[in-house]
């Protein structure tokens, strides 16, 4: 009888939210659109642009070295920028990007150069402009070469071996696989997403099977019927939780789809400057694995919102006051994203922070089975402890009759 | 048969501090009569109502509904209760037919038992035509109707109505009127609110005058008549007030 009676209120509420456009755009439709958009769109725009910007010839200006015509017929020829005339307001015409970078050329450079006298080459450029610093970069390279070039005659001339400056080579190698090293770049976002989209697809029909039905007045006539206010309640916690857990099943479906889709179509168009970033597979183990960790979160969050818009008088009052919850919750899930936070036994016991640190380790294909557990285990409870409130707050009079 | 003893609710309101709603009300409603309880706005009406339909609890004393006490067994109460007022809407999103039949099941019908009272209030009300059109289609006096069905799905032998006409037009107040006589003709304990002199006037066995949370007078009309002297309602009213 328990258990037929929550589900006779459970039912009647799917079939209620289902026919709500409101609830089917929160649940179904924006995480089906924003994961593609999200990993397909805003990458191929990102890969576009670093393509594009690569692409460019970008201009530059050569300042002084008049009385150096080696160094300028070089540069001249460099075959991956153009040189502009030389203007006074180089500066203003980089800081309106008007040209990408300049390079100051010392006096008598090809003299003193030939001399071994030592000088020093400015190169003015625009400091996280991705242009620029492809400009100033081309600059760079030229004169670098164009040093080691003369070091190396010197060295011939006074017949030294090469390895006197250069005792031995530094080498950095990646031994991470591929699917770490991109999980580490975009493992971070793909739980925050999960988590966030699981709030929001929860929030409008917990607002709705509370707040709105006293708006509504339903909750009156609810209230006659002799079920008990607990089955009451948890046949609507039901509905809450599956509408969000549909989004958080709905998101992590539609990412996966998109990471495939998006791999061979981003690969092609990045030409590889994008690689590291895109190595990212997820496997089905690690997709089941998030479920099961974001699941205990899910009944967190519902029963929360359940709790909490139980309580307004209004559906907009309940607006207000779950605004708010979205910074709490956004919070945490945002610091799992910093560079250096770590999974360790005190995050592991702060709540959506710790499902979204351990999340990302899961999408990166590192599980740490302890703190799983732990962090499984303390998310159960304070779930628990939230349905526990909103099962209380349900049999108060003063809060279903707050006027 | 319900029983109204020493009722008494408090609440706790932030200007006032604690505030008697119901305060010591005692009467008696038998099956197959009509009760009404008649008092001004905030005389503590629908907090009495709500407190034999087990919607709120009392904070003192206790009532009989149906054979049961409503603090021992409210479910029970409330299996036995059909309460209609005008805070009791219906979902907008279910049909007519989905609206009856969730009540229905929320009273623990088997669905042979469901269809047969479905059909049979359906047939009752003249609904049939708007039985698949959604609640927030429908017009004021069709949704008088659902709200009927939904109260006697269960077939109630305590029928509690509380303002049931505010608000309605005359087509519409005249269905709940009739339905309540029928109520009464079918030997259902009959209790409703009103503030409506002429409503309680028409339709009432026994009247009790209800204000600042508590029954000051109650009685027939002739009784009452009787009593005070008066013959129009109103005049009655206003002098137990004033006393």
């Amino acid at each position: 009888m328990r258990f037929r009676n929550i589900g006779i209120v459970y039912r009647k509420e799917l079939v209620d939210s289902l026919r709500d456009r409101r609830t089917l755009i929160s649940m179904i439709v924006v995480p089906l659109l924003l994961m593609p958009l999200l990993t397909i769109g805003l990458g191929a725009l990102s890969a576009k642009l670093i393509g594009q910007a690569m692409q460019e010839t970008p201009k530059v200006m050569v300042l002084g070295g008049e009385d150096s015509p080696r160094v300028q017929a070089a540069l001249a020829a460099l075959p991956d920028v153009s040189i502009v005339p030389a203007q006074p307001d180089y500066a203003e015409e980089i800081s309106s990007k008007q040209i990408r970078a300049a390079v100051e050329i010392p006096e008598g450079f090809d003299v003193k150069l030939a001399r071994g006298e030592p000088m020093q080459v400015k190169i003015y450029m625009y400091e996280g402009d991705l242009k620029s610093s492809f400009g100033a970069d081309r600059l760079q390279k030229f004169f670098r070469d164009l040093r080691d070039r003369a070091i190396r005659e010197r060295l011939e001339a006074r017949q030294i071996p090469g390895s006197l400056i250069r005792p031995f080579e530094i080498q950095q190698q990646n031994v991470a696989p591929a699917e770490k090293v991109g999980g580490a770049i975009l493992g971070g976002l793909v739980p925050y997403f999960v988590i966030l989209l699981c709030l929001t697809g929860a929030m409008y029909p917990a607002m709705d099977l509370t707040a709105g039905e006293k708006e509504r007045g339903t909750m009156e006539t609810l209230l006659c019927s002799p079920v008990s206010r607990t089955h009451l309640v948890m046949g609507k916690f039901l509905m809450v939780l599956t509408a969000s857990l549909a989004t958080a099943v709905l998101s992590i479906t539609s990412m996966a789809f998109s990471f495939g889709m998006g791999k061979k179509l981003l690969l092609g168009m990045a030409r590889g400057a994008a690689d590291a970033a895109l190595q990212i597979t997820i496997t089905f183990k690690s997709v089941l694995l998030v479920f099961i960790m974001v699941l205990p979160l899910a009944v967190l969050f519902s029963a929360a919102l359940l709790a909490i818009s139980l309580f307004a008088k209004s559906f907009k009052e309940a607006q207000s006051y779950i605004s708010p919850l979205m910074i709490v919750v956004v919070l945490p899930a945002v610091a799992a994203l910093l560079p250096g936070v770590e999974l360790n036994a005190a995050l592991s016991l702060v709540p959506v922070l710790n499902t979204s640190l351990v999340s990302k380790e899961i999408v990166a294909g590192t599980y740490h089975w302890k703190y799983l557990a732990l962090i499984f285990a303390s998310s159960c409870i304070y779930a628990a402890a939230a349905l526990a409130i909103a099962v209380r707050l349900f049999q108060r009079e003063d809060v279903l009759f707050r006027t | 048969m319900i029983e109204a003893l020493n009722l008494v609710k408090r609440f706790r309101d932030k200007n006032r501090g604690e505030v008697r709603a119901v305060d010591r009300v005692s009467f008696q409603c038998r099956p197959g009569e009509i009760y009404g309880l008649l008092g001004a706005n905030g005389a503590g009406k629908t907090t009495t109502l709500r407190l034999l339909a087990t919607i709120l609890e009392p904070s003192e004393g206790t009532a009989l509904v149906a054979g049961y006490d409503v603090k021992k067994h409210p479910e029970k109460v409330r299996s036995s209760v059909g309460f209609l007022s005008t805070a009791t809407a219906l979902y907008g999103r279910l049909s007519a037919e989905e609206m009856v039949e969730y009540f229905g099941r929320l009273h623990g019908l088997d669905e042979p038992t469901l269809r047969r009272r479905l059909d049979g209030l359906f047939d009752r009300l003249e609904m049939n035509d708007f039985r698949d059109r959604r609640c927030d289609k429908l017009s004021t006096g069709m949704k008088q109707k659902v709200s009927i069905a939904r109260t006697l799905v269960h077939d109630p032998s305590v029928m509690i109505f509380d303002e049931p006409t505010l608000g309605l037009d005359v087509m519409a107040a005249r269905t709940i009127v009739g339905f309540i006589r029928q109520c009464r003709a079918q030997g259902k304990t009959v209790l409703f609110s009103t503030h409506v002199m002429s409503e309680a006037e028409k339709l009432c066995d026994r009247i009790g005058i209800i204000h600042g949370g508590r029954l000051l007078a109650e009685g027939t009309l002739s009784e009452l008549r009787g009593r005070y002297g008066k013959q129009d309602l109103e005049e009655i009213f206003v002098e137990v007030v004033e006393q």
